[in-house]
Order: C-alpha cells, then structure tokens, then sequence
C-alpha cells in the first residue's frame, strides 16, 4: 500500500467514526425506540382485536412494508415539501425509519404474542387478574423474551439501513465517506473502511444481543 | 353454597353440555367422573367462565346470575372467590414460584407486597415446598409445578377450588405427591370440584361422586353408595374397565 493511501485511511479513519458516533448512533437509537414504541402499540391492537384499530394497523403495515425504505425516505423529504411540510433531513430520517422499523417489529412482536400459550391468560384471569393486567405483567414479558433476538436483528439491519439517509443529505458515516472519495479518489479503500466501521458496529451490538440473551434466558425454556 | 342449573354449551354443531346440574355445599369434595369427551372439563371451565356457557344459571352464595350474559366485571369478581387448577398448571413462566403465588394477590386484591409475601411462603410451605420459593417453573418437575398451582390456587383463600384433571399429565410418582396435597386440602375442609381419572382419590377422598357421559349427568350421589352399589347400568358398565387396569 502506498504511503499516500495509508495516510488517507488514517486520516479518514475519524473523520469517518465521528459522524457515525454522532449521527448514525443517534438516529439509529432515537429511530429504533420509537420503532419499538409503534411496535409494540401496533402489535397490540392486532393481538387483542381492537376495532378499528386493527384494520388501520394492518393497513400501515402493508403499505410500509409494501414499499421500498429508499422511496419512503424521498416522499417524506423531497415530496412533502410539496404539501408545505418542510422537514430537516435529521427528523425526516427519524420519521421514516421509526416507522418503517416499527412496521417489521410490529409483526415479530405480534408473533410472539400468539407464541405465549393461551394457558398463561387463563391463569392470570383465574388468579383474579384483568385482561390488561394480564398482558401487561404475564403475556407481554414472555413475547418480548421471544422477540428479542429478532428484534436485536432489526436493530443490527437498521444501523446499516441508516446509510441510505446519506440520500436526504443527513451527513451520517456513509456521506462522510463519499465526500472523501470526492477529493481522493480512492473509492475501493474508502468504502471497505467504512464498511469495516459499520462492522465494527454491528460487532459490538451482536455482543450485546449474545448478552441480553443469557440475562433473559435466566427463567429458561419451558420444562415439563 | 355454588348451584349451577341446566348449563348447555356447544362448540358448533357439536353439543359438548346438555343440561346438567350441580350442588356443591361448602366442606364438599365432589369428584366428576366419566370417560373422555364427556364434557367434564368443559363445564369446570364454564364454571370458571373460560368458556362462555350458552345457557344456565349459577347461584353462589345469595347470588344469582344467568351464565351466558355474566359481564366480565361480574365473572371477574367471581373468580375472586374461585380459584383453578389446571392439567398442565399454567404457572407464570416469567416468574419465580412464590412470585406465581403473590402475583394475583398484589395486582389483582391490591394486597401489600409485604403481607402478600408472607401469604405466598405459607402457602407454599403448606404443599412442601419451602425451599423452592425463588425457582422458576422451568427449574421445578411437573409435581411441583402443579404444587405451586395449588399453593397459588390456596393463597386467595378461595371459598372453592376447580381441578381440571390435575394430575393426568404426572407419572405415578409425582401423581402420589400432588395427590397428598389434594388430600390434606380435602382435610382442612377445602371445597372442591375434581375432574378426574384417579378412582383411588375419588374413592377415598371425595365425600361425592359425579358420574359424567355426553353432556349429561348419568348418576351421582355419596362416593361410598357409588362405587359400592352403582345404581345405572352405565355406571356399572364404566366402573368394570376401571377396575380392570386400575389398582384400587
């Protein structure tokens, strides 16, 4: 390798990180709590058959899922400036991929609550709990223990989906990187550092999910 | 004390209770007998209002209330009173064995937690399980499973306790412990309703019989008269294959 390359990765190195600690991580945490908020909002509905709701519920799913997350990204930041909705791109970024998140967590959520056994319902309502009482402190717990590892995948796929934001100008690691590349010309190593960083990412949140999992995994697989 | 009349229930076409009546006085340990699909767990359940009767009435206590149109406030209010135990316990799996016991007594009688804890580790000290109280239901055999659900059953201080065939998914051994509990309950003067295979508990427990068979009551009556001088032919007929592959 040349010393002219070496000195551009390294110089690049935290020019790259640093929009990643400050704009991939945040958008990714900020967009992926509202996404668990929906989702679990949307799971809900679906799972104790709430009228009306349900059917809107199923709605946003399909048209979100339906749909690519690049498209939905351009009609939030380029279409409803058209509307006089004028968004920056940080919270256009947020909006869109707390929602679309939201749609794919819904479903594994929903399934997870249909995976709790109808037993542990019945139960809570024998021992003189409320429907709501019952989710909330016996079904809910249980789903999410079953969601986890999907749902730390979503997470994982969300840190990488963020890139796309480069497309609505949010400076996050990608676009950083893409401007280096503008004034080097070195696209092959540029883009497999930055694709090292996000990695390095993913890395530490595969870590992350491998502990949760043992800390919930503390009252074990159902036993007979 | 709990008075159920002419309860019906059907699943489609298929009419799973039809027309049966039950008395049960305080103190009483009635079993239901009868061959599978003779809708003995489905009127417990409806009993308990997991299934929703088509028909009946129930009277507990000084009240009366017409089974199929019961709010939920009401069938809430009377699980209060009741409590269920389940073939296959349906312990919280998220919680240790005395958090399955203290859970309805805090959340659902709003119970101090202290007090509520206090109860929990009478109760499951009283089914022999003093030094089980932080497992969870993964951790505990199916015998002590279902000890835990009696103890969680015990703990509200129900005027009446529904078993849904409690020991059918046991081996023999952990039968004989879950059993022992039941027995010493009966003891102390529990009521309660068993839905059962066990003839040994029947027999030797239960102070009345009630003999089941497509929806209908075929006989019942004291379990000494029952079981010494059946009165039906059916009766008779069901006791013989009993007898044949049971030990009693």
């Amino acid at each position: 390798m040349s010393e002219r390359l070496w000195g551009i990765l390294v110089d690049s190195f935290g020019k790259i990180l640093i929009p990643g600690l400050t704009m991939t991580i945040p958008l990714t945490a900020i967009s992926f709590t509202l996404a668990l908020g929906i989702a679990v909002v949307m799971a809900m509905v679906q799972y104790a058959n709430v009228r009306i709701l349900k059917p809107l519920a199923r709605f946003y799913i399909w048209v979100v899922r339906g749909t690519p997350l690049l498209v939905q990204l351009y009609i939030v930041f380029f279409g409803l400036p058209k509307l006089g909705i004028v968004l920056d791109p940080f919270p256009s970024a947020v909006i869109v991929f707390s929602l679309n998140e939201g749609a794919y967590c819904a479903e594994t959520i929903r399934a997870a609550l249909e995976s709790v056994p109808v037993g542990q319902l019945e139960a809570g309502y024998c021992v003189g709990m409320s429907y709501l009482q019952t989710v909330r402190r016996i079904i809910l717990p249980q789903a999410m223990r079953t969601a986890f590892p999907p749902l730390s995948n979503s997470l994982i796929a969300m840190v990488k989906d963020t890139s796309l934001a480069a497309n609505i100008t949010v400076t996050e690691m990608f676009m950083a990187t893409q401007r280096i590349v503008a004034r080097t010309y070195e696209p092959l190593a540029l883009y497999i550092e930055v694709g090292l960083i996000y990695l390095m990412f993913s890395t530490v949140l595969t870590r992350l999910q491998r502990m949760g999992e043992k800390k919930l995994n503390a009252y074990g697989q159902q036993g007979g | 004390m709990l008075e159920i009349q002419n309860i019906r229930k059907s699943f489609g076409n298929l009419e799973v209770l039809r027309g049966v009546d039950i008395r049960v006085e305080r103190g009483d340990v009635a079993a239901i007998l009868g061959p599978s699909g003779s809708g003995k767990t489905t009127l417990l359940r409806c009993m308990n209002f997991l299934e929703k009767a088509d028909e009946g009435v129930m009277i507990f206590g000084w009240e009366t209330y017409a089974m199929n149109r019961i709010s939920k406030k009401e069938a809430a209010g009377l699980r209060r009173k009741t409590a269920f135990v389940f073939q296959n316990y349906n312990l919280f799996q998220n919680k240790t064995a005395l958090a399955n016991v203290t859970e309805g007594l805090i959340v659902a009688r709003k119970m101090p937690k202290a007090e509520a804890v206090e109860i929990g580790k009478r109760a499951l000290d009283r089914v022999g399980l003093s030094d089980r109280y932080d497992y969870y239901p993964s951790q505990l055999s199916g015998g002590q499973q279902q000890r835990v659900a009696i103890a969680r059953g015990v703990a509200a201080e129900p005027e009446i306790i529904f078993f849904d065939e409690p020991t059918s998914a046991l081996d023999p051994e952990l039968t004989g412990e879950v059993l022992a509990v039941m027995r010493r309950l009966a003891g102390d003067g529990m009521t309660m309703l068993v839905v059962t295979h066990e003839m040994s508990f029947a027999r030797t427990v239960s102070n009345r019989v009630i003999f089941m068979e497509n929806g209908v009551i075929v006989e019942e009556g004291p379990s000494k008269d029952f079981f010494a001088s059946p009165k039906k032919e059916r009766t008779k007929a069901f006791l013989r294959t009993i007898d044949g592959n049971t030990d009693w």
